[in-house]
């Protein structure tokens, strides 16, 4: 007969292995990523355009190409996101076109991102001929991340109680002055962490960039909103497996950098959410 | 003077029938209480004075309410929570400072200079009677405060606005008998220049405090009279049962 000590025992040891196992993968991500590529790391790599096909110099154009697709994503998703997950939470009722429109957002939420990828190349580079560009490539950013902002936005908004809107109505202020004076200042810190979160999302993804804005090989700094630029993610698949002969170190290199920087991106949103429930009162 | 004319009021939330047939008058600077058991619509009749309740998607409402002789479900209803504030039953300061609660009103009005603010949000403490304890921390979370100052912060917040009529909702309800007696003595001193409606559920505080009475019980007006009345020789039977505590 088992003794319900030692299943509780067994049962324990097993959950907790089970917890224990998850930072393997994220260690040894992290220490191998950085074990092979700090050695590349330095002034040149960090600055350089990159040369001799890749295989030498730096990955600087692909560094300013990630920061600007992420900054155009966020320039698009954040207003549009922001205002949708205000009109969701604040004005509409519940009715058959709003149960629509929040199913969209989850099946927006679980589209595979080549299909983002492709249908940014029927859209925007096709369609309106905005050709492959950092235009159409932040705009395809910007809708794979829409849903992770909504979603963040509408949580944030409908966690500041109820109560402080019948406070503010009461002391004689219109729907629009309690959202933009009560409801906003006190969900700001969600719906940055939110929009951070899909930022780090944005950055690292490959397939919605692939053919609507990465450029293979581009040793210079992109002129307008229509050009062309490299991006880290892509820069990596393409020295990983497309080149022939780049040294192990700058592959490695080149992970390191876009690991750091996602990391950061993460950083700052747990220090936003963190100041934020310090302060919190109710 | 008529603050307030109540006509025929019939109200409900979905297929509740919240408040049946009510006519009232409020006079203008008295102390109106409304008493009456838990449900008996003494709330949702309070609400229904600064248009509150229609929050509620599943409000309807039948019969007029008269505000200084104007229907208030004409009016603009920003203007008429202007003029007719609201404290509620448990103190509800806005997550700011103990000074950008009180201004939360007049920023709403458009006032922006620091010196007026200032000035007004000195007179709306001092007539609420915090400002002697908060003068030299008024840059405090609100939610520093004790409970009862809390309470008077948000007096003193109705105040800012400058309303004509305040509305208190059971607003002792979560304070203890200092802090209830300190808010207490401040409505009296508020019926100078005020009209006020309070709802409790603490007979005996309607006793202390109030110039007329209802009595509301299943969402009906079962009498209405000056408190000294209601409570020596009330004219309904159930008015005399609840106020001697036989039931509710």
């Amino acid at each position: 007969m088992s003794n319900p000590k030692t299943t509780q025992k067994i049962a324990f040891f097993f959950l907790f292995l089970a917890t224990l196992l998850i930072i393997v993968p994220v260690g040894l991500i992290i220490i191998i990523i950085i074990r092979k590529g700090l050695p590349a790391i330095n002034w040149e790599f960090l600055m350089d355009i990159p040369r001799e096909g890749m295989r030498q110099g730096g990955i600087f154009p692909a560094i300013i190409g990630t920061l600007y697709l992420v900054l155009g994503a966020i320039i698009f998703a954040l207003p549009l996101g922001l205002m949708s997950a205000i009109y969701l939470s604040e004005y509409a009722r519940d009715n058959f076109l709003t149960r629509i429109i929040k199913l969209a957002i989850v099946n927006l939420a679980g589209v595979p991102s080549v299909v983002y990828g492709l249908f940014g190349l029927a859209l925007f580079v096709v369609f309106f001929k905005f050709g492959a560009s950092i235009l159409s490539g932040s705009l395809t950013l910007g809708i794979m991340i829409l849903p992770i902002i909504i979603t963040a936005s509408r949580e944030a908004l409908e966690t500041v109680p109820y109560h402080f809107r019948e406070v503010s109505y009461s002391l004689g202020a219109s729907k629009w002055q309690t959202i933009r004076y009560l409801i906003l200042p006190n969900a700001l810190a969600g719906i940055l962490t939110g929009t951070i979160l899909g930022l780090g999302r944005a950055a690292g993804e490959t397939a919605p960039i692939l053919f609507t804005v990465a450029a293979f090989y581009l040793p210079q700094l992109p002129k307008s909103i229509f050009d062309q630029v490299m991006a880290l993610p892509y820069h990596l698949y393409v020295i990983s497996t497309q080149v022939p002969n780049v040294t192990e170190k700058m592959r490695y290199g080149t992970a390191l950098v876009l690991l750091i920087l996602v990391l950061f991106m993460n950083l700052v949103a747990i220090i936003i959410r963190y100041k934020f429930r310090k302060k919190k009162k109710w | 003077m008529v603050k307030f004319e109540i006509k025929n009021l019939n109200i409900w939330f979905g297929g509740i029938h919240a408040l049946k047939n009510i006519t009232l008058q409020i006079q203008a600077n008295e102390i109106l209480t409304i008493i009456g058991p838990a449900n008996s619509g003494k709330t949702s009749f309070l609400r229904m004075l600064n248009r509150l309740n229609e929050l509620q998607t599943n409000f309807r409402m039948q019969g007029v309410v008269e505000f200084n002789k104007e229907d208030i479900m004409k009016m603009d209803k920003e203007k008429l929570r202007q003029q007719v504030g609201m404290v509620f039953a448990l103190p509800s300061p806005l997550p700011l400072s103990v000074f950008d609660n009180i201004a939360y009103g007049l920023r709403l009005q458009g006032i922006r200079k620091m010196a007026k603010l200032r000035e007004k949000v000195e007179l709306a403490l001092k007539r609420a009677y915090l400002w002697d304890e908060v003068k030299d921390r008024l840059e405090i979370s609100a939610f520093n405060l004790s409970g009862g100052q809390q309470q008077r912060l948000c007096l003193a917040r109705t105040l800012a606005v400058e309303p004509e009529v305040i509305l208190f909702d059971e607003p002792c309800s979560g304070l203890d008998p200092i802090s209830t007696a300190k808010v207490e003595e401040t409505m009296l001193k508020l019926k100078e220049n005020y009209t006020l409606v309070l709802v409790t559920n603490n007979v005996k505080q309607a006793a202390r405090i109030g110039d007329r009475t209802a009595f509301f019980l299943s969402g009906e007006l079962i009498e209405i009279d000056n408190t000294e009345k209601i409570f020596t020789a009330p004219s309904d039977r159930r008015t005399d049962d609840y106020i001697r505590g036989k039931f509710g």
